[in-house]
């Protein structure tokens, strides 16, 4: 899953640039909106998705440890 | 009168907002600088995104888009929500673990730590610092030059007009000196006050006011323009290239001709004018060309600049948990879509609006960056002009302090403590230099903004590739165990050198457009800083075994 997640990811950034939507002027989305911004509207809404998912299954692992390390380990005061 | 009013009263929110946050300070340094690492993940959210989004996101949105249709929304603002979040997990997260294993205040203290030497904060002091500073001078030019405009005629008797070298500013006008002074005040009381809590209150209450604002903003014109389908249909009659991202060789292309029409007219205004009372010559209209897919995609270099902001390093370390940055990292690229889609979709829109016959930005209007307020001060009442001037500067302001802030942070705990002090130095004492750095920074950068320097604005993009061009050492100090001290030299020199070389060959920021190889020159700086950090790497001892364990080694709690 973490891999398909990163996939994910690469995808978002192919797809970012979309060519197909280059020239088009006439499209509109609920009748207002350029189909060329409508669908980086879309890129914007699936990198917070893509995100998401990478919360769930690519949340490095040590991390959460280190929440319960006490104060005093970091170096004397903080700033050394 | 009434947009001072309201004017005055956010900063007087702003500092009561200081007061406050002034009582939950422990008085020691780790909180000052800090927050005693206790920001939750909502507070995270709102300093991060106000930190990242400076006034362009609201201004400069609308004007580029006024420029170039709506292209500038995939180029700035989906590029950045899908890489900013992306910082945030792979780097931000990782950064916070170091920070609080570690005990670090400062960026300089990792990297000195991570890649074992102490000379490379010496070659990083000058690097970020001066990167820094002319974002701040953006920051606090852009606060004078906006109370300026938006006051005009508000106390004649107090403010007579004055000629500021290039324009004359209309009688009644709150001058520069005193806007900008203002401005620089408010943020100085509450990060004084404060520390990184103050800062990071100010900018969560700062970011709903800009959001709320851009939102209203946006109901309110598309209302004067007939409803949004009748802008947008004004949009394809007369100038459908701003809805696409070519220029096709039919296009009406309405504005231009306009533009070109009152060029004409000022240029031969100009010419007959006796030489003596010329003053400079009308600027050329530029035809519309488009974006080129390269220049889309190497776009994809400038928000890599966030990972090595020292500001955003310093906010990454006052988050409590790493679960707090879960909301950042998920919600980043939504506020982003929130604030700049409808500033994006009023630009285009003004290119082509018409109310009773007249287009509503007169044919050449040639100051972008004043499109919005030129909207509010036409299309609706003082109140909300003093609302957006609010927002304009709270977006100003988010990240005018936590710049502030991590300067004064940086000369403390990376020059003074570290060299002469040698760390020998009492909390009390950290606190009080701390204080005493945001006070000079602010008077220094204040002094330096009164001369209003020319081609700042172009700066802070050349700013952007330089922290970008850093990228690689941040990346591979996290995740790559075979970088070396020697290869963290070659990247930041060669950082350093590529800038240079390509900040000279743009005319030193004199060109807008310029592009080298058809692409953004952060991609050309990326490449080298990257090659070089990684074929020195490669070629010179590898790190200690105790480097190596202390950052890729298992936790011991």
């Amino acid at each position: 899953m973490k891999n398909f997640v990163y996939a994910l990811v690469i995808l978002l950034i192919v797809l970012h640039q979309d060519f197909w939507f280059w020239d088009d002027s006439e499209t509109l989305v609920l009748g207002f909106i350029p189909i060329g911004l409508a669908y980086h509207m879309g890129i914007s809404i699936a990198a917070a998705c893509t995100w998401a998912l990478a919360n769930h299954f690519c949340w490095p692992k040590d991390v959460d440890e280190i929440e319960s390390l006490p104060k005093a380990q970091a170096r004397g005061q903080e700033g050394h | 009168m009434l947009q001072v009013g309201i004017i005055c009263g956010y900063l007087a929110l702003l500092l009561l907002l200081g007061v406050a946050s002034s009582r939950f300070f422990r008085g020691t340094a780790s909180d000052y600088f800090l927050a005693s690492r206790g920001i939750g993940s909502f507070l995270l959210l709102m300093s991060l995104f106000g930190t990242t989004m400076t006034a362009f996101a609201m201004v400069g949105s609308t004007g580029e888009s006024f420029k170039a249709g709506i292209g500038v929304y995939g180029l700035m603002a989906s590029w950045s929500g899908i890489i900013h979040a992306a910082v945030f997990f792979l780097i931000g997260i990782k950064l916070w673990s170091f920070g609080k294993r570690h005990g670090y205040v400062t960026q300089i203290q990792f990297f000195r730590d991570r890649f074992e030497s102490d000379k490379l904060g010496l070659i990083l002091f000058p690097v970020l610092v001066g990167l820094v500073i002319p974002y701040l001078l953006i920051g606090i030019m852009g606060a004078g030059a906006t109370i300026e405009k938006v006051t005009e005629g508000a106390f004649p008797s107090v403010f007579p007009a004055y000629f500021t070298g290039r324009t004359v500013v209309a009688a009644g006008a709150v001058p520069y000196w005193l806007g900008s002074l203002a401005i620089c005040l408010v943020v100085l009381f509450y990060v004084f006050l404060g520390g990184v809590r103050g800062t990071a209150w100010a900018n969560a209450f700062q970011t709903l006011v800009f959001l709320f604002i851009g939102c209203f903003t946006f109901v309110l014109i598309a209302d004067k323009f007939g409803g949004v389908r009748n802008a947008t249909a004004m949009v394809q009659e007369h100038n459908p290239h701003y809805l696409r991202r070519t220029v096709d060789a039919d296009d009406p292309l309405t504005r231009y001709q306009g533009d070109l029409k009152v060029h004409g007219q000022r240029l031969a205004k100009w010419e007959a004018a006796p030489p003596e009372e010329r003053g400079p010559k009308p600027a050329e209209v530029e035809r519309p060309h488009g974006f080129t897919q390269l220049h889309f995609l190497t776009y994809f270099f400038i928000p890599l600049s966030v990972g090595m902001f020292p500001h955003l390093f310093q906010h990454w370390l006052t988050a409590r948990s790493a679960r707090s940055f879960r909301l950042s990292v998920v919600a980043h690229p939504l506020l982003i879509l929130l604030v700049w889609a409808p500033c994006v979709m009023i630009g285009v829109w003004a290119t082509s609006a018409m109310i009773d016959g007249k287009p509503v930005i007169p044919y050449g209007f040639t100051n972008p960056n004043a499109v919005l307020g030129k909207l509010v001060a036409e299309l609706t009442t003082p109140v909300l002009g003093g609302f957006l001037t609010a927002g304009i500067l709270a977006a100003i302001m988010s990240s005018l302090d936590s710049q502030f802030l991590c300067i004064g942070s940086i000369f403390t705990n990376d020059i003074v403590a570290h060299y002469i002090k040698h760390d020998r130095i009492g909390d009390r004492q950290r606190v009080f230099l701390g204080r005493l750095f945001v006070i000079l920074i602010v008077a220094a950068t204040y002094a330096l903004a009164q001369f209003r320097p020319g081609g700042v604005f172009t700066l802070g993009v050349w700013c952007f590739s330089g922290f970008a061009s850093l990228f690689p050492l941040v990346f591979a100090a996290v995740y790559w165990r075979r970088v070396t001290k020697a290869g963290a030299y070659a990247c930041v020199l060669t950082a350093a050198a590529t800038w240079i070389w390509l900040f000279a060959e743009s005319g030193f920021a004199g060109d807008d457009n310029y592009l080298f190889l058809g692409m953004m020159p952060a991609a050309t700086m990326v490449a080298a800083s990257t090659l070089a950090l990684v074929v020195v790497s490669l070629l010179t001892r590898p790190p200690s075994a105790a480097t190596i364990e202390k950052f890729f080694g298992t936790v011991r709690a």
